[in-house]
């Protein structure tokens, strides 16, 4: 007997290096791309997950792509990461950055993160916009920003 | 005329709208007076017979605070008696994560048997004039005929997660460099870390 899938949550967690990270929205065509940088045992970050999951929800067919990127510690992926995000029941995609020291890609997402989290970068190539936000947001705060952008 | 004045303006606004908030390199530390765990007040002004300080605002709860624990005891071991002690700083409100309450720097000094001032930036002033933004965050001050310069900002090293493979320890070079009379090679650097929990 097969026993169907109740979710979607992911069983299997992809670890990214910054370059391949990075790819994800300097890739990207005419997609937004959200990326929001978390970790399982950041209290803000965590509180701030079911509005991303909202946001998951709301870009379904839209031109654009979430990525949540965690940040907890790569040797911890199996025992904190993929049990939260399968108890969380998480819907959004996943992945583990393991990107070596911090002061060489803190930058590159942008200047004006201090390295804190949570923070959430939006960028839509296209139409050469870039946003970061080292702060918890709203799903309605994401939303009215790519709003205008899937336009 | 017009024309100038509009690009004064508008450089203003650009070089303020960047602008970091709190202190940058050369910048003179304003003092403190915060209150250590074992009751006394620790203040700037306590370290005048010293060559510098390493502030490090860091906290109980935070995995990566965790992680540079025994690198930040081990860093005051080695540069206290050569006169540049580690002073550390809670700045998190005990409202937003219970686990940082003064009585929980208490029990955690104790079991990590700190060696340096672990002390409650109760107010958040001192974070906030230094421009902390999460925890660990690094300042090194070197004393510059009584008062206090900023010469390094930052991370204590390139690896969080794994003591065993840093390969460069920017607060120890940049630490050193004050020894040495000198600049530090790097002056200001980037680090993962949990966000400071300001009061709501």
């Amino acid at each position: 007997m097969v026993i169907p899938h109740i979710m979607n949550a992911q069983n299997k967690i992809e670890v990214y290096n910054f370059e391949q990270l990075e790819k994800e929205w300097t890739v990207s065509g005419d997609s937004v791309v959200i990326v929001n940088f978390w970790a399982t045992w950041c209290k803000p970050c965590v509180e701030e997950l079911p509005e991303f999951e909202k946001l998951n929800k709301w870009i379904s067919g839209k031109k654009a792509k979430l990525l949540l990127v965690s940040l907890d510690f790569p040797k911890q992926l199996k025992t904190s990461l993929i049990p939260f995000v399968k108890q969380k029941k998480l819907q959004s995609k996943v992945v583990l950055l393991d990107g070596g020291n911090p002061n060489n890609w803190i930058d590159r997402v942008s200047t004006d993160w201090s390295g804190a989290i949570p923070a959430t970068l939006i960028i839509s190539q296209s139409k050469n916009f870039k946003e970061f936000k080292e702060k918890q947001c709203s799903f309605e705060e994401i939303k009215s920003i790519i709003h205008s952008l899937l336009e | 005329m017009k024309n100038l004045i509009f690009i004064i303006f508008a450089l203003f606004m650009i070089t303020n709208s960047n602008a970091q908030n709190g202190y940058k390199i050369g910048d003179q530390a304003s003092g403190f007076s915060l209150k250590n765990i074992d009751g006394s007040m620790v203040s700037l002004t306590d370290y005048a017979s010293s060559k510098g300080v390493i502030v490090v605002f860091t906290c109980n709860h935070c995995p990566f605070a965790k992680a540079y624990e025994n690198r930040i005891i081990e860093l005051h071991n080695i540069y206290a008696e050569k006169g540049v002690p580690v002073v550390a700083i809670n700045p998190n409100d005990p409202k937003e994560v219970p686990e940082d309450s003064f009585d929980e720097m208490k029990k955690r000094a104790k079991e990590k048997s700190f060696p340096f001032k672990y002390i409650f930036d109760e107010t958040q002033a001192t974070a906030k004039t230094y421009g902390a933004t999460r925890t660990p965050h690094v300042y090194l001050l070197k004393n510059v005929g009584g008062t206090f310069h900023i010469t390094y900002i930052g991370a204590i090293d390139d690896n969080h997660s794994d003591a065993e493979n840093v390969k460069e320890k920017y607060l120890e070079d940049a630490v050193n460099a004050l020894l040495n009379n000198t600049k530090p090679t790097t002056e200001m650097t980037k680090a993962i870390g949990c966000s400071i929990k300001w009061k709501k």
